[in-house]
């Protein structure tokens, strides 16, 4: 299994009430693998991550992830809404 | 001719004063440099605004506002850019960002400084809480990104 670092902002972190989680995840899974995982925690949970819209935004180890991107044990996955500063 | 950049992020006011003679005593041999400041607006819009909440992911944001800088600076030659960027409570009418450019003339000061700042509100991982006082009673709303802001990444 590979233990992977999962971080929230915003309006999610808000709606989920925890800003970092740790989810363990077979080898080889990919963000929507962790996505389905994250889904089966609860309803607020489910809004979110049983099928991601283009308003959910997902970084990997800080960069910029697709929905197919693999994981890597100890990688560090970002969960937000889009960006609005300025 | 030495090239320099600097990146703030800050939960405290941001000094204009010290940010614009950063600006204008690194200039180098450029003959133009652009600020631009954006504020919490106060406007019509806004009524019932007492302030609002910044917040970032520490890390990327500041790789990904490097990014920009370094393209920016390549792109028009640009030898120094500052950029300060606010997280935390902020009331109305304060500054919520500024960017300053250094480059040989105006036109790439102005395009660079207009780049950075379209890509920062595109990318740049900051997210706006407002908070309003409606009739007595305190809300608090997320700011939605803007079609018209992602439609200003096009014409770069």
């Amino acid at each position: 299994m590979m233990q992977i670092k999962v971080v929230f902002f915003a309006s999610f972190k808000e709606v989920l009430g925890v800003s970092e989680i740790q989810q363990a995840l077979e080898e080889g899974a990919c963000i929507n693998d962790l996505c389905k995982c994250l889904s089966d925690r609860g309803e607020q949970w489910q809004d979110i991550f049983d099928t991601p819209s283009r308003t959910v935004k997902v970084a990997c180890n800080q960069q910029m992830a697709e929905i197919s991107t693999v994981l890597q044990n100890g990688d560090e996955v970002a969960f937000f809404p889009p960006v609005t500063g300025g | 001719m030495p090239k320099n950049n600097k990146i703030i992020i800050s939960d405290q006011a941001l000094d204009l004063i010290a940010l614009n003679e950063q600006i204008q005593t690194n200039q180098g041999e450029s003959g133009a440099s652009v600020i631009f400041v954006g504020n919490v607006r106060v406007s019509e819009e806004e009524q019932g605004l007492t302030g609002m909440t910044l917040e970032h992911y520490p890390g990327m944001t500041e790789s990904l506002l490097q990014e920009i800088l370094d393209q920016a600076m390549d792109r028009w030659g640009i030898n120094q850019v500052v950029v300060a960027h606010r997280i935390g409570h902020l009331l109305p009418g304060e500054p919520i960002v500024f960017v300053g450019t250094c480059g040989l003339h105006r036109k790439e000061s102005f395009e660079a400084a207009e780049f950075i700042m379209d890509y920062l509100k595109n990318r740049a991982t900051f997210w706006k809480k407002e908070h309003y006082l409606v009739d007595g009673a305190t809300k608090n709303l997320w700011v939605e990104s803007k079609q018209s802001d992602l439609d200003s990444l096009e014409r770069w």
